[in-house]
């Protein structure tokens, strides 16, 4: 047992990390903002580094690379506020055309919410036909459509021409599970960039002749921020390497599947870790936290996002209470 | 990234099992929890068992008289105890979690060979005589004296919540070498000793914990004679020598309790469907993320393993974020355990209101939460030191 990343992941990770500090810095988040569409570019940018075909075997074009890769690179995306239906696009790959390329966007129905849906080529699950009408998003960078449930709108439904609802051939379930791992590891790397953001801002800011960072209440703030996202950490990927082992032993290729319990605990506690960072985050950023001009909105309201999607909370906490 | 355990350590794990199953039966009745002298005869009663099978000291060097086992193997070891129903290191907590691996990390070869030993085979217990009433989470600024008198020190103060004191042959003590000065801060001249608890001068006053149990008390010491021998590390080094032992403590003294925790959860949740409990949806969900809670404290303590092998064996800084959580969880854990009780919840019969009261101390001992969360702020964070 040695749990710690490999050298080969400790490369993947920081490599992805350079890209995306390279392609997708501060400047480009604020723009993608102002812009509120896709960048289809960046997109397709994303697909030749591989993180949609990441785990699609190398026979079939991929990398053929496991579950803890994906959950560290996903990680990394969560950290730089990546927008996109990242999870949907990366699960279709090998089964959606152009979806391991980057060439088309893919995204997913889960529940009552669909990101993405106005600008993606494909979807992922149930049947959306002319059950969807736009919502005002709370996230600026995650356009959100909602379907079914108790829909009183009328005819402003608007499902993009030539979208084609796909089903994949792992079973639903096992499908959800995957999709909830890698939401918590893109809640993961929100959570550990949040912890950076109010740490750099605790050490800089003054008050009352010494910086912020020396007073105990702001010390706990963030001390407690770098606990929930370690916790978290140890959660998602042991949920990633403990799917691994499972299918290393049913000799299945590129279908493993994450054990339900350990998906549902590292999707739980990377939801709180994010959302409850963020909002820390915001605390220690003071009046600024409140206002557009720092970032931490933007990781709290995608944190917000993410929480509703695969697996919520009620439903993580049922699930590891149905296995106790 | 990798959870599975070689072929190796599943001989390790398959031999340990079957030695548990033959020798847990031959074990005597466990004493009360609150009988003290009682718990150090059935503790060491243990530990001599688990010397005899070659299982004492685990972790510990092979040239300390321990196995030198990997990291991995102790924490298989931790495992498969907890989930037999063996007992818990009780009364050899500190001889085997702090002061042994602190002797064994900084003592002489002569002190090694003269208290590692009887550690090891349950003949002697150790207390520790860190804080004082005027020095708890500011244990530095400690009093008691200690002034050379040939080849002795001359040790005059008083200690609190030592633990084990009633019923131990040894103590870890630190003591004040150099007065504190504009030239000596605080940490500077402390030094580590090992007192004889029968030595002249040493008196033992239990306390009483809200628990009920006198696992620890206070401790006057008048003018105690300790050899110059019987010091660890140089003469006012003792604040490097007890962050070795406390990094002991936060690193590795809980990790069995992570099991016994997510072993009572399961009881729980069992009793809950028996009682009716668990149509009870917020009840039903609060166990759910206590459950999701220990299983990534069980990933985390994999994890600080894991970077501990890499390391040498001396368990970093992750330590404290481990307890930080740990310390909570568990409290969160028998206030639960409450809920399910319902009225059986002020029987302090039952086993589950003992753990709740004790539950209560882990916030506070081996260093307090807030001081974790300086530790962790500004070791880890790298935020200033401040108030």
């Amino acid at each position: 047992m040695d749990f710690r990343l490999t050298d080969d992941q400790l490369a993947l990770r920081n490599g992805f990390r350079e890209l995306l500090a390279g392609r997708f810095d501060r400047e480009a988040l604020r723009a993608a903002v102002d812009r509120g569409t896709l960048d289809r570019a960046l997109w397709r940018e994303l697909g030749d580094a591989g993180l949609f075909s990441l785990r699609l075997p190398e026979a079939r074009g991929g990398v053929g690379l496991g579950l803890p890769e994906a959950v560290l690179v996903f990680e990394e995306a969560g950290r730089a506020l990546l927008p996109g239906p990242l999870v949907a696009t990366h699960l279709a790959a090998g089964a959606v055309p152009g979806a391991d390329t980057g060439e088309a966007v893919v995204t997913a129905s889960d529940g009552a919410l669909v990101e993405w849906l106005a600008e993606a080529d494909d979807v992922l699950g149930q049947d959306l036909a002319q059950d969807a009408r736009p919502i005002r998003s709370v996230d600026p960078l995650t356009p959100l459509h909602r379907v079914g449930g108790e829909r009183t709108a009328g005819p402003d439904v608007v499902l993009p021409p030539g979208t084609n609802v796909v089903t994949l051939t792992l079973p639903p379930d096992a499908t959800a599970l995957t999709a909830a791992l890698l939401t918590a590891a893109l809640q993961l790397g929100s959570a550990a960039r949040t912890t950076e953001l109010a740490v750099q801002h605790a050490r800089q800011r003054e008050q009352f002749g010494q910086p912020i960072g020396a007073f105990q209440a702001v010390k706990h703030l963030c001390a407690q921020m770098l606990v929930r996202t370690e916790i978290a950490r140890a959660a998602v990927y042991a949920a990633a390497v403990t799917a691994e082992a499972a299918a290393d032993e049913a000799d299945v290729t590129g279908a493993c599947v994450p054990d339900a319990y350990e998906a549902a605990g590292a999707k739980l506690l990377a939801d709180d870790a994010a959302v409850r960072n963020a909002r820390d985050c915001l605390q220690v950023h003071g009046g600024m936290g409140f206002t557009w001009e720092a970032d931490v909105h933007l990781h709290l309201k995608r944190a917000w996002v993410r929480a509703g999607q695969w697996i919520t909370a009620a439903e993580a906490e049922e699930l590891v209470a149905s296995r106790l | 990234m990798d959870l599975t355990s070689t072929a190796e350590e599943e001989v390790f794990r398959g031999q340990l099992k079957e030695w548990l199953a033959k020798a847990l039966p031959t074990l005597p009745p466990a004493p009360d929890p609150l009988d003290w002298p009682g718990r150090r005869a059935y503790d060491t009663a243990w530990q001599r068992m688990l010397y005899d099978a070659g299982y004492a000291g685990l972790h510990w060097p092979a040239d300390a008289g321990g196995r030198g086992a990997t990291p991995t193997q102790h924490l298989i070891f931790l495992e498969e105890t907890e989930r037999a129903g063996a007992p818990y290191v009780g009364a050899n907590f500190v001889g085997l979690l702090h002061a042994g691996p602190t002797v064994a990390a900084e003592g002489t070869a002569e002190q090694r060979a003269r208290w590692l030993p009887p550690v090891l085979r349950g003949d002697e217990i150790w207390c520790q005589g860190f804080s004082e009433p005027d020095a708890g989470s500011d244990l530095a600024s400690l009093r008691t004296r200690a002034v050379r008198d040939g080849d002795h020190y001359v040790v005059s103060g008083s200690k609190i919540w030592t633990s084990h004191a009633e019923v131990a042959d040894w103590c870890e003590l630190l003591v004040r070498t150099e007065p504190v000065s504009e030239s000596v801060p605080k940490h500077r001249g402390i030094t580590w000793l090992a007192m004889r608890m029968d030595a002249p001068g040493v008196t033992v006053r239990p306390l009483r914990t809200l628990a009920g149990s006198t696992e620890f008390a206070e401790m006057f010491l008048d003018e105690v004679r300790i050899p110059v021998t019987d010091r660890v590390g140089e003469e006012n080094d003792g604040w490097r020598v007890t962050m070795v032992t406390l990094s002991f403590e936060r690193g590795t003294a809980f990790v069995g309790e992570v099991v016994a925790c997510r072993r009572a959860l399961g009881e729980l949740a069992r009793a809950a469907r028996e009682n009716g409990r668990w149509s009870d949806t917020v009840l039903r969900r609060r166990l759910g993320r206590i459950g999701a809670e220990f299983a990534a404290l069980w990933r985390l303590t994999q994890w600080n393993v894991s970077e501990a092998q890499r390391s040498g064996g001396v368990p970093g800084t992750g330590g404290s974020v481990f307890k930080l959580r740990y310390s909570h969880a568990r409290q969160e854990l028998y206030e639960v355990a409450a809920e399910v009780l319902g009225p059986d919840a002020l029987d302090l019969s039952h086993p589950w209101n003992q753990d709740r009261l004790s539950s209560l101390s882990y916030t506070i001992a081996a260093g307090t939460s807030q001081i974790q969360q300086n530790i962790v702020a500004e070791r880890i964070l790298g935020l200033p030191k401040g108030r």
